[in-house]
Formats: structure tokens, C-alpha cells, sequence
């Protein structure tokens, strides 16, 4: 593990993308970032801005006019950078994967580190996922 | 001279949880002009829903707003009801009515939260977000899931509510009331906030009306509306109790309307756990015929409106959806015009917009009109025919 592992193992910072989701995702990472389950003792904080973001945690079907702004927000993000695909919407699509307006998965738009399935994703299945995100950042070589 | 600025916010913006892009046109400090490009959550639900069976439209339109995910399916299994004459057995009619006011508790917990983030007190917004876990909880016990509760079924709903829940869900409520009590006096009495909030963003009963603006938008107008009272649905008409509004149209009278509209929505829950009848939730009913039907429910934000269109086969013809957001959003562009720059967030979170309820397509073309419109590419298709035949020699 090197040292920047090492450091951003220890506070993550998290840019939330939403890209034509049905808003029960977002509510549930904002709802994580609240009292109650308290992301942030897991140095889990969320930034305004993709520049000082580790993560980029993706929510939605991705929408076909949101797909080039994916791509963009992603070359933005520093290096290394991970994306966390949440949710069945990120992950797979969900139950719009049969739209007009859906366009690719999100894993053949940008490589995805960690998935969180769930419809939305329960607060304690989304801690479970951001701590697999920690292991796999600390044993990236 | 004067001098216009630009301002774009969005498409990706911290201030946004959806994608969503606006432009405020400024002079000095004040906002002369919004305009808004959407499109950015459009999924296209109208359509799905019409390649889905009845039975699976109800999760898709669960899934148009995770935040009214009781508020869609209840309009949309209405709709089916009305379509096919379908009767409903009364305990399910209570059933339904607790899961609504549910929803309208933590839709409401939720955006004070948010709007206590935009004014800068993120205390209220850890507040709001902490005192909403207890119906999130009551959620669980009831339906079985935190959001996209899936409880709702034409002719009845999926779960019932065991006997043993009963007095767990009061024991939360009395948590959430007593919460409640301490957030409405936090924000009600506080002076920075009545500076802040009153005479923002004012939008008069007149434009209310003209701009056909609902739920808590209009009622903190003075426009006494309610669907739950107008246009009985569930079990509203057999419980007592009263429709907040507001003379003053402001942002503050829009805050008090949602905060005093929680009372009454614990006071629903209450009676209605304890009117219930016993007795089946379904009627199972066996197909839907031909028809058409329309389901009205007060959602969180409004009215919501679905219409459809049956042939007697297993998947709607055509499915309108009309979600609140729609008739409010454009009373923001009339409220913000002449406020202050930093005003305009607060204006705009006030109506509690919820985008992808309202997402459309856009079409973008100079002249303002359609590229294509139908009739157009009926034209341009038969003309295709046409050149075809002339050019192989047929008349
Ligand atoms: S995964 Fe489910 S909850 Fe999340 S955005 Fe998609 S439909 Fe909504």
C-alpha cells in the first residue's frame, strides 16, 4: 500500500453524480451522511465539486444526455479515483434499462470499482459497500 | 447603463441532488430573468409503463420519484379502479391512507431539512434528516422497505398491519411528535429566520390561481385546495381533520403550511390505526376491461393526476402522468423575477420541486416550434412514397 492509499484510505471524499435516477438513491446516500448512520466517522465526507473528490458515487439509469458528462466528470477526478455504481439503477440499470432515453450501462462508460445493489441500497448495505471500497483501496498495490 | 450577467447552475451542481440545469439573468444583485433546460432525468415512464402489464406499471411508477413512492401507485391503482369499477375493502382503504400520510411526514421532514441547509443551518438539516428516521422505521415495520414501499395493488394493498405493530408505531410517532414540537419552535420562533423568510418570493392568491399552483405552494397562497377533502380518496372523508393555509404566499407562510400539515398528518395516522376495520385488504380482482379512467391523490407536493387508457388486453394504451411539480415550477420564475441573487435558492426550494416527477423531453429548435411534428413525418413519408412511385414509373 503506498502512501496515498494510505492517506485516502482514511477520508474519502465523495461527488455524488446522479444521472436520471428516481431521487431514492440520492436520499439515501444523503441520509447516510446524517446522524443516524454517520458516513463521516468513516471519513466519508461529500464535496461540491468533482476536482477534490476520490469517488465519484453514480445514482441512476444513466440518461443518454448525461452519459458524455460521465465521462467528463470522470476524466476531471483526480487520480485515483474510484466510482462506486449504486444502487440497480447504477449497476444495471434497473427497471429502466428498456427506455429510450437510457443509455449505456454505467460500467461500459467508466470502469467501476465498487457495486451496491439494492432498489435503493439500505443505509446498512451502503456502509457495507463503502467499507469494501476502503479494503480495496488498501490492498491496491 | 445597466449590465446583464449569466449565471448557470447545473447541470451537476452541490446545491442539486438531480441534475438539473438553470440560468438566472442578472442586474447588480437581482434576478431579471430564469430560464431552465431539463432532460437531464427524463426516463421515458410514460412509455415503459405501456409496454409493462398493469401489475408491473405499478412499479414503474413507483420508481417515477422516490420521494412519492406511495403517491404515484395510489393515483395509478385508482386509476385502474376507476377504469374497471373496481371496489376496494375497507380495511385496505385505511391502510392506504396511513401509508400516504406517512409518506407526506417524511416528504416534509425532509425538504425543512433541506431548506434549513440552503439557509445555512445545517443543524436543521441534521435535524430534519435525524427526526425522520423514526417513520422510516415505522415505514420498515409497515411495508417492509425504507422508500419504494411496493404496497399498493389494484383492488387492495400488499401488506396489512399486523395487530402487534400497532402500539410500536404509536410509541414512534409520539417520538416524532415530540421532535416535531421541538423543530417547530427552533424554527418558527427564531428572528433571524423571520427576517430572513417573510415577504421572500411572494406569490399572490391571484397568480396562485392563474398559475393553477398546488398543494402547500397554493395553500400557503390562501388557496384553500386539498384533494384529500375535494375529491375524497382512501379513508379521508371518515377521519376529521382540517386543511392548513396560508394568506401570506411567502416562503415563511409556505414553511408554516408544511410544518402545521404535519400535525394533522399524525393526527390522521392516529385515527385511522385506531378506526380500522378487520376484514380482508384485496379483492382480487381478475382483469381489467376496456376504458378509460382517471386517480387523483394529494401528494406531498400537490396533486398528482394519473389518466389511462385500457383496450382490454393486459398493458395500458396510453398512461398520462401529471405530477405536482409541474404546475408549481413555472410560480417560481414569477416569484424570483425583482428577489436578490442570494434569495433565489430559497424561492426555489419552497416549492419543494421534484424534477424527476416532472422531467419531460425537450426539443430544442430556434424558431421555437417543433422540428418534427407528426403530421409532419406522416408528410414527408407519404411525399417519400410518392417520389418513389415517380421515379419507377407507376401513376
Ligand atoms: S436503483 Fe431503484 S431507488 Fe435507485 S434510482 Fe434506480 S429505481 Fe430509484
Amino acid at each position: 500500500m503506498g502512501f496515498k492509499e494510505k492517506v485516502l484510505s482514511k477520508s474519502i471524499y465523495a461527488f455524488h453524480l446522479s444521472s436520471g435516477s428516481c431521487n431514492n438513491c440520492d436520499i439515501e446516500f444523503l441520509d447516510t451522511l446524517t446522524p443516524r448512520y454517520d458516513l463521516e466517522r468513516f471519513g466519508i465526507i461529500m464535496v461540491g465539486s468533482v476536482k477534490h473528490a476520490d469517488v465519484l458515487i453514480c445514482t441512476g439509469s444513466t440518461n443518454r444526455l448525461c452519459v458524455p458528462r460521465i465521462k467528463k466528470l470522470y476524466e476531471m477526478m483526480p487520480k485515483p479515483g474510484f466510482v462506486v455504481a449504486w444502487g440497480a439503477c447504477g449497476s444495471s440499470r434497473g427497471v429502466f434499462k428498456d427506455s429510450y432515453n437510457t443509455g449505456a450501462p454505467l460500467d461500459e462508460i467508466v470502469p467501476v470499482d465498487v457495486y451496491i445493489p439494492g432498489c435503493p441500497p439500505k443505509p446498512e448495505a451502503i456502509i457495507a459497500g463503502m467499507k469494501k471500497l476502503v479494503d480495496k483501496i488498501t490492498v491496491k498495490k | 447603463m445597466s449590465h446583464k450577467a449569466h449565471i448557470p447552475i447545473g447541470p451537476y451542481h452541490p446545491l442539486q441532488e438531480e441534475p438539473e440545469f438553470y440560468k438566472l439573468v442578472v442586474e447588480g444583485e437581482k434576478v431579471v430573468d430564469v430560464d431552465v433546460r431539463i432532460g437531464w432525468n427524463h426516463r421515458g415512464i410514460e412509455k415503459l409503463s405501456e409496454a409493462k402489464t398493469f401489475d408491473q406499471s405499478i412499479f414503474i411508477v413507483e420508481r417515477i420519484c422516490g420521494i412519492c413512492s406511495s403517491s404515484h401507485p395510489i393515483t395509478c391503482v385508482q386509476a385502474l379502479e376507476d377504469l374497471g369499477g373496481i371496489k376496494v375493502p375497507d380495511r385496505a382503504l385505511y391502510i392506504r391512507s396511513i401509508v400516504q400520510e406517512l409518506e407526506r411526514l417524511h416528504s416534509h421532514m425532509l425538504w425543512a431539512g433541506l431548506a434549513g441547509h440552503f439557509l445555512g443551518y445545517n443543524t436543521v438539516f441534521m435535524w430534519g434528516w435525524k427526526y425522520r428516521e423514526p417513520i422510516c422505521d415505522i415505514m420498515e415495520t409497515v411495508t417492509g422497505n425504507r422508500q419504494n414501499y411496493a404496497m399498493l395493488k389494484v383492488g387492495g394493498v400488499r401488506r396489512d398491519i399486523e395487530k402487534e405493530h400497532v402500539p410500536y408505531i404509536l410509541t414512534r410517532l409520539d417520538e416524532f411528535t415530540r421532535h416535531l414540537d421541538m423543530l417547530r419552535g427552533a424554527v418558527l420562533d427564531d428572528p433571524v429566520l423571520h427576517a430572513r423568510l417573510k415577504g421572500v418570493g411572494v406569490l399572490t392568491k391571484e397568480r396562485a390561481i392563474d398559475y393553477a399552483a398546488l398543494g402547500p405552494t397554493a395553500r400557503a397562497s390562501g388557496v384553500d385546495i386539498d384533494v384529500r377533502r375535494d375529491h375524497p380518496y382512501a379513508a379521508y372523508d371518515r377521519v376529521k381533520w382540517k386543511v392548513i393555509t396560508q394568506p401570506e404566499g411567502d416562503v415563511f407562510a409556505k414553511m408554516v403550511v408544511r410544518i402545521m400539515e404535519m400535525y394533522e398528518s399524525v393526527s390522521i395516522i392516529r385515527q385511522c390505526l385506531d378506526k380500522m376495520p378487520a376484514g380482508p385488504i384485496d379483492s382480487n380482482p381478475k382483469d381489467i376491461p376496456p376504458g378509460e379512467g382517471i386517480g387523483q391523490a394529494e401528494a406531498p407536493r400537490g396533486e398528482c393526476f394519473h389518466y389511462i387508457k385500457s383496450d382490454g388486453s393486459n398493458s395500458p394504451v396510453r398512461h398520462k402522468v401529471r405530477a405536482p411539480t409541474y404546475m408549481n415550477f413555472p410560480t417560481f420564475r414569477e416569484t424570483v423575477i425583482g428577489q436578490t441573487v442570494s434569495d433565489a435558492t430559497i424561492i426555489l426550494a419552497a416549492i419543494d420541486p421534484c424534477y424527476c416527477c416532472t422531467e419531460r423531453m425537450l426539443i430544442v429548435d430556434k424558431d421555437d416550434k417543433d422540428l418534427f411534428d407528426i403530421q409532419e413525418l406522416i408528410r414527408l413519408s407519404q411525399e417519400k412514397t410518392l417520389k418513389l412511385k415517380e421515379k419507377m414509373g407507376f401513376k
